[in-house]
């Protein structure tokens, strides 16, 4: 008799605790829950690029994809490409490819950036926002790196240095 | 139409007043020697003169409906008449339950109050904004003024027990906190008479002055500048200059205006107490002197518990209901929806107290006047200092 | 521990105070008062009578209504404390919260915003008290409904002698009284809708019991209500989400993982006009100024067809086209699109004449798209202007030279480089609103503003609440509850015989008053007294 209320009080406050632990646990989560997974297969897009080029995801497989998105008015997505584009050089013969969105502005700016920085790889922009809508970004600029698999390894949000560059792309090397 | 149904406003007012002097001669009679069991004749009378002033309230409410279009509960003045009415029709109902024309004596002067106070905000008719198109304007607010106003019949309950219980030979804790709760309404007729008093002679005066953000901004003083704003210049000459100027942060003129109230309320209490020559609660001792203290606190209990439920469904389900339907979700924490659950949380502490802790009489009788500050302060405060989401109903 | 076995031959729990069954009362203590306390029927909480682990310390800490009160005595004084100052969702999005308080309240709005009190309705510790509040509403019933029950289901109709005068309500009649009296009385009983039950010539009469499960009922409906608002943390019951969307614009549904799209036909922001409304709202608005009328947004919902991926330009199929107003949001599987904001006038396409400087004279007009301009604008005759760099949201950046905030045309700026027959080399002009630069020295020609084309913008939050069945079942469950012991009273009559006498008593668990009354109605006519008021100095039940 004894033994089993004090069984019945252990459940009952082991529920309650597990309950209000959770809550709290979710609370203090809820703004780091990211919409692309490490780990699972990143949502698949396709885009044409700045030369009328159609870029696929899941075409890219058995390729590593460093997938970068950014915006003309970001100031850190200005200085990380230089960067982006000088390894993009480097590692494109060896299986990765880079991808880079721009947030939806007109074709003129985008032309223009690309011109000032002299970029080599493919450009795309997602002019309605599906793709952003699809990843979840909100701050820019954001690296999502993708194996050859099609798996996220990783993601980024913040400005990148050439070594971090380097280093992402030496990840997803296949 | 509109102009019939303030009419009918002023009289339901009148009517109040008389009302309460009734009541006021049964107690009187009563008192006199005629032990009658039950009410005698003037409180029949006081009764019948508080349904007729009721049924013209009823009539105004119904003409401003009909003349606006929608429910006239879309701002202060509206709300805060409809609480009025709200007010003394649950008095109207627990005296027919309890015939007690005691309570009559403290509900009705505490109802002409509120609907005095009401008439000091604009009082036009005004169009309802996009937020308040709803037929739920008129259900969430209605629901919610009645149970508040049930839940104030407990407050007249309580204070009749605490006039009675209260000893007043001896200075105490007891006689000082009921002096207060008689000076908070002395200071509301304070308000009253300085408002009226200073729209009747139509004094206006403008200030200009530097708000928060630096912006220049006006201000219309109905009443002369005790206070005036921050950096405040008077636009025409010949008004009353401010004695002190209040940093930009504090909105000059409401303070002025609370300023003008307990002055006045101070003015009055002084008066009252010398004319007296005890305190209030003192004077009103010879009242209450027959009334059953257990009658009163079940009274008083009576009321928390069928108000309870009906101030639940009005001002938290309701509301929530509209709010999901109007502001997207049932529960944003906007100051007027917390004050309605503190409302909630305290009444229901209250129920706790008394069905688990036995707190009866005395304690119980607190319990329920400081409920209806709780619900004075959010209906007076809130709307017009802490303002939000409901601040529309300020204007 | 032990049991108590009463005299009627009943076995109590442990700790019991009156016997269940016949209303003995087992305690010393209880046996001094005059009135029984029957707030729990006199039944043993089981809180109280064990103490001896952690978990029972935990359980009875819980179960205490004292605790209870506490905790919502202190949430209710936290509550307040977050009106002081408005909360930080509702604080202009103008500045960093930290600077916004210091700026707007002083001293005491950094203080504010540094004790947290800026969220206070998520802090932590918050959210622990109405979490500590919903494990007391369950700890607190369990511990007093399951004995509760117990008592009023064993109670028999012979109460002891103890129980019967020590109740609030109680009289003893001389003589006993006639059958035809008890029978007229029985009858009376049954017309107000007692229950009688009888044994040995003893009556209990009862009604209303159900009204004492009302607490416990309303505390399981605030406890669904608990789990509803707990629920909301569970990724994907909850969506808070806002688009905003042009006129003329298509776009994809956040959170519908593309499935559906909306197309923004137009958007109406209608105010109150003193000449077209009736009269008596003549003076409200001559006050106010301006009183908005109607926002509204004219939409056609979209579904996707076919299977495109993001990128892909997607094949729509038309669900409907709706108004969304302010009380009227478009509804479609489980979400609801809400009307909360706007923009008026955002502009959308700009047009320019190239004129020559001196003589006004114009060659031809552009018109820019200010979401897509073309790079190149050809004017014919060996006139064009080409877009160098265009900056839709233009200022200046640090370095001083022209940058964009964002992606929106609030304040476009563009770098022209114009070609004409005089000047088949180009000159370069910077156009922004109200303001040109020539960095190349005095030009020829100049781009001339010449019209806007502007375009509102719908704000609309989409939102998806799964919890909102569980919160009004909850909702629902405690307005049941509460009613059900707020407006009906349990009664109850007890009349036994004793040695002759007739012993009679009366309980309500609330409204003695009421009980008073209807026992002298009951009791008229039989030619016996209804029991009386007995007061006690030491506690009356309410």
């Amino acid at each position: 008799m004894k033994k089993k209320r004090l069984a019945i009080r252990t459940v009952i406050l082991l529920v309650l605790a597990a309950a209000v632990g959770y809550t709290l646990y979710a609370n203090f989560t809820k703004d780091d829950i990211q919409r692309v997974e490490v780990g699972k297969t990143a949502p698949d897009f396709a885009l044409v690029d700045m030369n009328g080029e159609k870029h696929k995801l899941s075409d890219y497989r058995g390729q590593g994809v460093f997938l970068n998105f950014w915006a003309t008015w970001c100031k850190p997505c200005e200085r990380e490409m230089p960067y982006i584009d000088h390894q993009y050089n480097n590692f494109k013969d060896q299986g990765v490819k880079v991808l880079t969105v721009d947030v939806g502005e007109s074709r003129v700016a985008v032309n223009k950036f690309i011109e000032r920085h002299n970029l080599s790889f493919p450009v795309m922009i997602d002019s309605d926002g599906q793709v952003q809508t699809a990843y979840g970004i909100d701050p820019l600029p954001i690296t999502f790196l993708i194996d050859k698999d099609g798996k996220v390894v990783r993601s980024h949000t913040g400005e990148l240095t050439e070594a971090t560059v380097r280093q992402f792309m030496e990840e997803i090397k296949p | 139409m509109a102009a019939l149904s303030s009419n009918l406003l002023y009289t339901a007012f009148i009517l109040y007043l008389i009302a309460t002097a009734f009541f006021g001669g049964a107690i009187k009679a009563k008192k006199d020697g005629q032990r009658e069991t039950g009410p005698n004749k003037w409180a029949a009378i006081a009764i019948i003169i508080t349904i007729i002033g009721f049924i013209a309230q009823v009539g105004y409410f119904i003409l401003r409906w009909i003349a606006a279009g929608h429910a006239p509960v879309s701002n202060l003045f509206e709300f805060t008449t409809f609480f009025g009415m709200a007010l003394v029709g649950a008095f109207i109902a627990i005296y027919f339950i309890y015939k007690t024309p005691l309570l009559g004596v403290f509900t009705l002067p505490v109802a002409v109050l509120i609907i005095a106070y009401a008439s000091m905000f604009p009082r036009e008719i005004s169009p309802l904004i996009p937020a308040l198109q709803s037929d739920w304007l008129h259900i969430h607010v209605t629901t919610a003024a009645l149970g508040e106003a049930i839940l104030a019949i407990s407050f007249a309950a309580g204070l009749i027990y605490l006039i009675k219980h209260v000893d007043q030979t001896v200075k105490s804790k007891s006689t000082l906190w009921l002096e207060v709760v008689m000076f908070g309404m002395v200071a509301t007729l304070g308000f009253i008479i300085v408002s009226t008093a200073f729209s009747a002679a139509g004094y206006e005066a403008k200030f200009n002055y530097i708000d928060k953000n630096g912006a220049e901004a006006a201000y219309d003083y109905q009443m002369p500048a005790l206070v005036g704003p921050h950096e405040g210049q008077l636009a025409a000459k010949g008004k009353f200059e401010p004695m002190v100027e209040t940093p930009a942060i504090i909105n000059a003129k409401k303070l002025n205006t609370v300023i003008w109230s307990l002055g006045a309320g101070l003015i009055l209490y002084g008066l009252l107490r010398l004319i007296l020559r005890k305190r209030l609660a003192a004077s009103l001792k010879p009242l209450v002197k027959n009334i059953n203290l257990d009658l009163v606190d079940e009274i008083s209990y009576r009321s928390v518990l069928i108000g309870f439920p009906v101030f639940t469904l009005g001002a938290l389900i309701f509301a929530m209901i509209w709010a999901q339907i109007a502001w997207t979700r049932f529960w944003g924490w906007d100051p007027k929806e917390v004050w309605a659950l503190i409302t909630w949380l305290f009444y229901a502490a209250f129920l706790h107290l008394r069905l688990s802790k036995g707190w009866h009489g005395e304690k119980s009788a607190w319990l329920a006047v400081i409920g209806f500050i709780i619900i004075m302060f959010n209906l007076v405060a809130v709307n017009l200092v802490i303002a939000g989401l409901h601040s529309y109903a300020g204007s | 521990m032990n049991e108590v076995k009463c005299e009627c031959g009943h076995v109590n729990p442990h700790g019991t105070v009156l016997c269940e069954s016949c209303g003995k009362v087992l305690e010393e203590k209880e046996m001094q008062k005059k009135l029984l306390d029957m707030r729990y029927e006199g039944s043993a909480r089981r809180s109280q009578t064990y103490n001896k682990t952690i978990i029972d310390k935990v359980w009875n800490f819980f179960s205490s209504v004292k605790v209870g009160v506490w905790l919502i005595v202190v949430t209710l004084v936290a509550s307040a404390f977050g009106t002081i100052l408005p909360q930080e969702m509702y604080i202009p999005p103008v500045m960093p919260a930290a600077e916004y308080y210091e700026e707007q309240y002083g001293w005491f709005g950094k203080l504010y915003y540094e004790l947290g009190f800026h969220n206070l309705y998520s802090s932590w510790w918050y959210l622990l008290l109405i979490a500590s509040i919903g494990v007391s509403l369950v700890i607190c019933s369990l511990d007093r409904v399951v004995p509760l029950y117990r008592a009023l289901n064993k109670q028999r109709v012979t109460r002891h002698e103890g129980f019967l005068q020590r109740q609030r309500l109680f009289g003893i009649s001389a003589e006993a009284p006639d059958q035809e009296s008890i029978k007229k009385l029985k009858g009376n009983l049954q017309s107000k809708r007692y229950k009688i039950r009888e044994e040995n010539g003893n009556i209990l009469a009862e009604k209303n019991r159900f009204s004492r499960w009302g607490p416990y009922v309303n505390h399981v409906g605030l406890i669904i209500f608990l789990i509803g608002g707990m629920l909301r943390f569970v990724p994907g019951m909850y969506i808070d989400s806002v688009l905003w969307i042009r006129e003329g614009e298509t776009k994809a549904i956040p959170e519908t993982e593309g499935q559906y799209y909306l197309k923004n036909n137009q958007f109406i922001l209608e105010v109150y006009d003193k000449e077209k409304e009736d009269e008596v709202f003549e003076q409200a608005i001559d006050k106010a100024g301006m009183v908005a009328k109607n926002y509204q947004s004219n939409v056609t919902l979209y579904k996707k067809a076919g299977d495109s991926i993001p990128g892909e330009t997607p094949e729509l199929e038309k669900v409907k086209d709706e108004e969304i107003r302010v009380n009227e949001p478009l509804k479609f599987e489980g979400f609801a699109l809400y009307q909360v904001d706007y923009k008026l006038n955002e502009l959308n396409k700009m047009t320019l004449a190239l004129q020559n400087k001196e003589t006004q004279e114009e060659f031809g007009e552009i018109q820019i798209d200010l979401y897509n301009p073309k790079s190149e604008y050809d004017l014919g005759k060996g006139y064009s202007v080409e877009v160098l760099s265009y900056f839709p949201d233009f200022e200046f950046g640090e370095d001083g030279n022209p940058t964009t905030k964002s992606r929106i045309p609030n304040n476009p700026a563009f770098v022209f480089e114009m070609k004409t027959p005089d000047k088949p080399e180009g000159e370069v002009s910077f156009v922004a609103i109200r303001e040109t630069i020539e960095p190349n020295g005095d030009n020829q020609y100049k781009m001339a503003f010449k019209a806007a084309e502007t375009k509102n913008v719908a704000a609309l939050t989409v939102r998806k609440d799964l919890t909102l069945w569980i919160i009004a079942l909850g909702g629902l469950i405690f307005m049941i509850g509460v009613v059900q012991g707020a407006y009906w009273n349990h009664r109850r009559l007890w009349v036994r015989n004793v040695d002759g006498q007739l012993w009679t008593a009366g309980h309500t668990n609330k409204n003695w008053h009421g009980l008073k009354r209807e026992l002298e109605e009951i009791f008229k006519g039989t030619g016996m007294e209804a029991p009386a008021e007995q007061q006690a100095e030491d506690a009356k039940n309410g």
